[in-house]
């Protein structure tokens, strides 16, 4: 038999609750929530471990889980590093100059899509469209969206994170979410009731 | 330009707090009761009446959809299942809904779960969208901590859960019955339709799938009234709109606008224009990566609607633009998508499992005009072969764009195939 993985009691609190979400006899609705739960408690994969556990405690054929985990790009079915970081070079990013960020990213660790660094602390992954476009280029990093990332704002992230610092996500430039950067000519005149 | 005083979306940038006290100032959950008080006729015929068509792409009437649910509830529940697996190429509206107005989807989710007949709601949200999804959670667990929804939802006597429900990385997940296939905890592989989800959708019970921002924008309607939203827009184009402006102008962004607005004026307007100016511009995605391009002279004066682009052989879609000024490498710009179709696809329908992968390799030539002339052609015929003969639509929007890239720049492809054999040079202005 092999390994099998268990919640921790907190997650096993968290697991329950995500199963009660779904009408009796549906528990399977809960296979992608708590693969995702398995592997956060797991280093950032599903390993064989998680997907037993995961499959005895939704009593679902292990197969299904499989079959579940490998379709899916964010279950991580290999190890990855402490900090995953899923580059979007899907066209409109790719239009903001995508390729200069992944270039300088892969430039200062010294490992390119695919990869880990050897001290296991950053794993690099191309990603397809993450639905933040008007940010271009985005890197997620873990739950993360980095936004209008250059090369240099891209390097100084890294650095941060490297340092044990949590850099503030979102835009990396002076500018309010998905407004304009110049300030937004709309929504400025609005007066809420106790404003 | 949209008056401030008419926009649905009033911390669309996060300005405001997104939580209930910030919402509720902002006229969320204001007379719900009063609302549903009013019957589940009323509420279709108010939202037939605005003439509401559905955002997430497709542009189907959200009314009508709403009236194919079975009229009572027979052994089996009724469900509303919520699209916010927000990943076309081009599109981050919902987003902007999930995390700074998500008040609106959960008020939303009751009225159009009640005019349905649903006692439940799930909110499929991409995975990505972490922290939207949180936001999100919070707002329902106040609306559970404030009675709007739960037991006894808002007073009404109408019990009513909401559920958010995040995926996992899967484009195709963003297709109705792929979605259910994923909520029900399987591979997103779509099905087979008929049967209609509206007969037999989430755990084989009549299902109603809408996108995140058609249900966000019941509420106000609902409360302003049909008339006021169809004031907006074109016959048969009515209403508001959030459009994301991305790729090469000077200030990329969301806005709510009017719909029908034209396409030059939403970007020059809101995204500070063209960057160096409107004649650096070669062509617009008007609607999201599904959508086939348009070249410079059909953006100076088409108008961003259904109808309009559609008559223009594209459409609105999400109402993701993107916009390409004359530095673009356009082969290469569609070459990309191609690879997203390819990554995307979900292998179940030879079509488009094959012959995206096809599209992508040939095109990947073409940028480089490592192809023959005649594989213009075959290109296009592969993409016909595509379109139209696969289960959803993945395949069609595989294909529309390389469609509207032969369409528009088939000279520009031919250029740089005679150009590599050698046999032709471009034209070079005479400075």
């Amino acid at each position: 038999m092999s390994e099998i993985f268990e919640f921790t009691l907190e997650n096993l609190v968290t697991a329950k609750q995500i199963v009660a979400k779904y009408p009796k006899g549906r528990e399977a609705s809960a296979v992608l929530p708590l693969l995702d739960l398995g592997q956060r408690q797991n280093k950032g994969w599903a390993s064989d471990a998680v997907m037993n556990g995961v499959a005895l405690f939704l009593d679902m054929p292990r197969i299904r889980v499989t079959e579940v985990a490998s379709f899916y790009t964010m279950i991580s079915m290999k190890p990855v590093g402490k900090y995953l970081l899923q580059f979007c070079t899907t066209t409109p990013c790719w239009l903001r100059n995508s390729e200069a960020v992944l270039a300088a990213a892969s430039e200062y660790l010294g490992v390119g899509l695919g990869q880990t660094t050897e001290d296991g602390m950053f794993s690099m992954l191309e990603v397809e469209c993450l639905g933040a476009c008007v940010n271009a280029p985005i890197v997620q990093i873990n739950d993360d969206m980095y936004e209008d990332l250059t090369a240099e704002s891209m390097v100084a992230v890294l650095k941060a994170l490297k340092a044990g610092e949590t850099p503030p996500h979102g835009p990396q430039i002076d500018r309010q979410k998905s407004a304009p950067s110049s300030g937004a000519a709309v929504l400025t005149k609005l007066t809420f009731s106790e404003d | 330009m949209l008056q401030d005083k008419d926009r649905i979306f009033t911390n669309l940038y996060g300005l405001h707090d997104p939580g209930l006290d910030g919402a509720r100032k902002r006229g969320d959950w204001r007379d719900t009761k009063e609302l549903l008080a009013k019957g589940r006729d009323w509420i279709i015929e108010e939202m037939k009446s605005s003439g509401l068509r559905g955002r997430g792409g497709a542009g189907f009437p959200s009314g009508l959809k709403w009236s194919f649910m079975p009229k009572e509830i027979g052994d089996r529940p009724h469900y509303l299942v919520v699209n916010g697996d927000e990943s076309e190429p081009g599109t981050c509206k919902d987003r902007d809904i999930l995390r700074h107005d998500p008040h609106k989807l959960v008020e939303g989710c009751l009225l159009a779960g009640f005019s349905m007949s649903a006692h439940a709601a799930y909110i499929y949200v991409r995975g990505e969208f972490f922290n939207e999804a949180a936001a999100l959670q919070k707002a329902v667990d106040e609306a559970y901590g404030a009675g709007l929804i739960g037991p006894d939802a808002c007073g009404s006597g109408w019990a009513f859960d909401v559920f958010v429900h995040r995926g996992a990385g899967a484009y195709i997940c963003g297709e109705e019955t792929a979605l259910l296939e994923s909520l029900e905890g399987k591979k997103g592989q779509p099905r087979l339709k008929p049967p209609f989800p509206a007969m037999s959708g989430l755990y084989g019970c009549p299902t109603t799938v809408n996108n995140v921002e058609t249900i966000a924008v019941a509420p106000t309607i609902l409360r302003r009234g049909a008339e006021w939203f169809s004031s907006f827009g074109r016959e048969n184009n009515h209403g508001t709109k959030v459009f994301c402006i991305s790729g090469h102008v000077n200030n990329p962004c969301n806005v709510e606008e009017e719909m029908s607005i034209p396409l030059k004026e939403l970007i020059e307007t809101h995204a500070g224009g063209v960057r160096g100016g409107w004649d650096n511009l070669l062509a617009v995605i008007p609607g999201g990566s599904s959508t086939p391009m348009l070249p410079r002279h059909i953006c100076d004066d088409v108008l961003m609607d259904f109808d309009s682009l559609k008559a223009q052989q594209t459409g609105l879609g999400t109402a993701g633009l993107i916009v390409m000024d004359k530095s673009t490498d356009i082969v290469k710009a569609i070459a990309r998508l191609a690879y997203f179709y390819k990554h995307e696809s979900c292998g179940q329908c030879t079509p488009c499992r094959e012959g995206t992968g096809w599209m992508w390799r040939i095109l990947e030539r073409m940028v480089t005009g490592d192809a023959e002339i005649e594989e213009i052609d075959m290109l296009h015929d592969v993409s016909k072969q595509i379109e139209g003969h696969t289960i959803c639509a993945l395949g069609d929007g595989a294909a529309w764009p390389v469609q509207g890239l032969i369409r528009h720049f088939r000279k520009e492809i031919e250029h740089r195939i005679l150009e590599r054999k050698g046999v032709s040079r471009r034209p070079v202005a005479a400075e």
